[in-house]
């Protein structure tokens, strides 16, 4: 295996690895759930990234899939008495046949035409959800709290469910990795860099390009059910939140879209910042304004992200920076 | 039955034209220079905010303020170009949606921390017109009217002065154009500038009869993406008309259906016209 | 016949690109294509890779019906092609534009073997040590290069060149005239767009003329050369005209 002699790899699955695990040493909850939300963001950028950076597909409604997985994962949870374990593979899989039908549709839309129907698909799926009372409705849908009993109590639950995360953000890396290393992604990339060539040298485009939505759909719809089962209850508004979306998009832009540890540096970062903002007595109103500032910055003026800059000033890095 | 649908239907017509004048903004941008403009929602805020701020201190006459409201929509749309957009404007799609959608984040930011999220009214009305089981609000007429208005003279502008011909110009192909001499930086400026000035003006027009906060134009920014896809992306004429057929839905579907399920309807007919005619039912560029 | 296209005709709105054009090419012959700018030589190309549908005809390869099929579905087939305007895969590097063209092409090869061929390849057309550059970075003489090593690396039955000679200096367009007929050599079946005319005389077997989207005339390099209606679809173009007329006194 190639993949166990990548620095590359090695270097982002330590990183995360060691962030992860910083909780547990300091074995503090709100470590714990600091740390979940950068995990979470490092495993939703790295999805995204699969789509967005290695195919070049702008999904601005991604945040569909989280949503969808969410609710699926509650549902069964919650009124189907299933195991979250269950409910974690089963949010996965209904946000990855959900991108399998839409990867038959939508992305046949080239550029602007394909992120103007995934915010359309978003705002529907919110639309709808709002309707639909099996889920709730409006109003959504809140999980008993005796179903932690099940895991060891709510505190046990909680740190669980962490582990989980943490395990899943590192597969995702992993996966993100694999791809990127193989055939089909060297497919995808030529789809980002050139779709029509990439058709005339024989890449199967229309295929390709599905299934790395649907791979890139998968662990979203899997992080959502996590998300909201530590959460405890899911809403309509919480689940589709279309601004979630976009920093996803910010994030996998910070690091630098189309390689592995961009969108792993740049979800950290991200997240960091934002912290950091919101603690600022000076910034903590206008911490998305700051937020906006910053990615103007990188959009006009570092557009390849920290890690693809960094690839194309120091060739010798990029051994190391995949 | 058509004593709730025709009121319901004429109200819903009667919205369609601030809907079309806010995605005519968005159309315009689009057809000049292929840019999704994701600061839209924010900018119609800011009409509706203009508005309120004028009245409220100065008691100027709303639809007079609406045009101190238009001419700081021109500028600020020419400024953001002028910062945000021209950089990035050859580059691929993802760009421009994320300068544009940081600006969103800008406005949105700093518009939060200066004028909070409490819902905002405007202490002003105009009575209003009864004609058989119809009322409205005169506002609402108004609205109607000053979208008639405003359309005309954009038309007029495109079609008749020198800077509105370049615009055309360059809209139909900028590399042609500047080989005529037309300096295109300045004329995707103004063209910008157009864009949000619309946008502005529908902020001020929703801002007469609706509460709104500083996060009031998202909703309006779908809408407007939504109507665009149904007038063909880029052909401002078309917004128009797209946004009469959506206000016409919205007024026509609460007569079959609870209206939470207008938005459903809107969202998939929105993909399903995109999937199938992606130059909208009514053609792309003019 | 490896290739047969059959009155094939092409629209652009009111435009008729192609007007029922028919060509047999049988194995391991070079074509020449010409004809004078806006001919339709490139559309015709188009047309038998899949990149258009042809309005009326169809495309014959390997006696399989190809009309209207996608560009991916002939490229498995065993086509290639090389663009007039080059298309380089700029944020990748050299040879892994060529990888591309090893792993889907024809023999559908994993990443070992298409890095193999790669470097083969690459070493053919001379660019073995810029494998490693971006091929954005690559001047235009470079990525014409490149785009015959992708296509080579397919490992093509009927390989398309749309006007890899164009912009090159006289020693450059020797070098590459050599470079196709080995390519030949080794048994593949090319259609060769051009507009330097010795060139395209010297190498082709046979060659056919486009004028407005129809075939004008068909033959050997020395009939078609003295072709009277070859001649006058030229006049608009003196110099090539005059270049046609030397070559027919050679
Ligand atoms: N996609 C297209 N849409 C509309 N018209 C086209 C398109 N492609 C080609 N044409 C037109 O079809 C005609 C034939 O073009 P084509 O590119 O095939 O010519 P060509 O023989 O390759 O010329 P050249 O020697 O300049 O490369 C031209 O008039 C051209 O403008
Ligand atoms: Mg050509």
């Amino acid at each position: 295996m190639r993949a166990l002699r990548s620095p590359g790899l090695w270097l982002a699955l330590a990183l995360t690895a060691a962030a992860g695990a910083w909780p547990y040493f300091t074995g503090s909850a709100s470590n714990r759930e600091v740390a979940f939300t950068i995990l979470l963001s490092v495993a939703l950028a790295s999805s995204l990234n699969i789509l967005l950076g290695y195919t070049g597909y702008v999904s601005f409604g991604h945040i569909v899939f989280y949503g969808l997985g969410g609710y699926m994962g509650i549902y069964l949870l919650s009124e189907r008495g299933v195991s979250l374990w269950l409910a974690v593979l089963a949010g996965g899989a209904i946000a990855g046949l959900l991108a399998l039908l839409l990867g038959a549709s939508i992305l046949r839309l080239r550029g602007a035409y394909f992120a103007l129907a995934t915010i359309g698909v978003n705002e529907a799926a919110r639309a709808f959800i709002n309707n639909f009372q099996p889920f709730g409705g409006p109003i959504g849908m809140t999980l008993n709290f005796r179903l932690y009993d099940h895991y060891g109590g709510a505190a046990r639950a909680l740190w669980m469910v962490y582990g989980v995360m943490l395990g899943l953000t590192l597969l995702v890396i992993l996966v993100s990795y694999l791809v990127k290393n193989s055939k089909f992604g060297l497919g995808l990339l030529a789809i980002r860099e050139n779709e029509d060539a990439a058709e005339i040298m024989g890449v199967t485009a229309p295929q390709a390009k599905t299934w790395a939505y649907v791979l890139s759909a998968i662990f979203p719809g899997m992080i959502g059910v996590l998300f909201f089962f530590k959460n405890g209850n899911i809403e309509p508004h919480d689940a589709f939140r279309l601004h979630l979306s976009i920093e996803m998009i910010v994030m996998v832009m910070l690091g630098g879209y189309g390689t592995v540890l961009g969108p792993v540096l740049g979800a950290a970062g991200y997240q960091r910042l934002r912290g950091m903002l919101l603690v600022s007595p000076i910034f903590k109103n206008i911490q998305l304004a700051v937020a906006g500032g910053l990615l103007l910055i990188i959009v006009l003026f570092v557009p390849a992200g920290a890690v693809g800059w960094l690839r194309h000033r120091v060739p010798v890095l990029r051994k190391v920076l995949e | 039955m058509s004593d709730i649908l025709l009121p319901s239907l004429v109200d819903g017509l009667l919205l369609g034209f601030v809907y079309g004048i806010a995605a005519m903004g968005l159309s315009l941008i689009w057809g000049v220079m292929d840019v999704i403009n994701l600061s839209h929602g924010p900018i119609i805020a800011l009409g509706m905010f203009g508005i309120y701020l004028i009245f409220t201190n100065t008691g100027l006459n709303p639809y007079l303020a609406l045009f101190v409201v238009a001419l700081a929509g021109l500028l600020l749309g020419m400024i953001i170009y002028g910062v945000a957009v021209h950089r990035v404007i050859d580059a691929p799609h993802l760009s421009t949606l994320l300068a544009t959608f940081s600006v969103n984040m800008i406005i949105i930011g700093i518009g939060t921390a200066l004028l909070t999220t409490t819902p905002r009214n405007i202490d002003f009305t105009l009575g209003s017109l009864s004609v058989g089981p119809i009322t409205v609000p005169w506002t609402r007429v108004a609205a109607a009217f000053a979208t008639m208005l405003v359309t005309g003279l954009l038309y007029l502008f495109l079609y008749v002065s020198r800077p509105g011909k370049y615009i055309r110009a360059v809209a139909n192909n900028r590399v042609a154009a500047e080989l005529m001499g037309i300096p295109s930086a300045r004329i995707l400026a103004l063209s910008f500038g157009l864009g949000t000035m619309l946008a502005a003006i529908a902020g001020g027009l929703i801002a007469t009869f609706f509460p709104f906060t500083i996060l009031s134009g998202g909703s309006y920014e779908l809408k407007s993406f939504v109507i665009c896809v149904l007038g063909g992306l880029g052909n401002p004429l078309g917004a128009l008309f797209g946004g009469l057929i959506l206000g016409g839905l919205e007024g026509l579907t609460p007569a079959f259906m609870p209206t939470t399920w207008v938005p459903v309807l809107e969202f998939g007919l929105f993909v399903l016209i995109l999937l199938v005619r992606p130059s909208g039912l009514l053609g792309s560029k003019s | 016949m490896i290739l047969q296209v059959q009155g094939v005709s092409k629209w652009f709105g009111g435009l008729k690109a192609l007007s029922q054009v028919t060509l047999d090419l049988p194995q391991g012959q070079i074509l020449g294509l010409i004809g004078p700018n806006g001919a339709g030589k490139t559309t015709l190309f188009n047309v038998i890779n899949g990149v258009y549908a042809p309005e009326e005809g169809r495309v014959i390869f390997m006696g399989q019906d190809v009309t209207g099929k996608k560009p991916y579905h002939v490229a498995h087939m065993g086509m290639a092609r090389t663009h007039q305007i080059v298309q380089p895969l700029n944020e990748l590097t050299v040879r892994e534009n060529v990888m591309v063209g090893a792993c889907f092409g024809r023999e559908n090869h994993n990443l070992n073997e298409a890095q193999q061929i790669a470097e083969q390849v690459l070493e053919f057309v001379g660019l073995g040590d810029r494998a490693d550059q971006f091929a954005g970075s690559l001047n235009v003489a470079q990525k014409k290069r490149l785009e015959l090593a992708r296509a080579l690396a397919s490992r093509p039955k009927l390989l398309l060149l749309d006007e890899v000679l164009a912009g090159l200096n006289p020693s450059e367009i020797a070098s590459m005239i050599q470079t196709v007929s080995a390519i030949r050599d080794q048994g593949v079946t090319i259609i060769m767009i051009e507009h330097v005319m010795h060139a395209v005389m010297r190498v082709s077997d046979r060659i056919v003329v486009l004028d407005y989207g129809q075939q004008i005339a068909e033959g050997s390099p020395e009939e078609v050369s003295k072709n009277p209606k070859v001649i006058e679809a030229y006049l608009g173009d003196p110099k090539l005209a005059e270049r046609l007329g030397r070559l027919s006194h050679d």
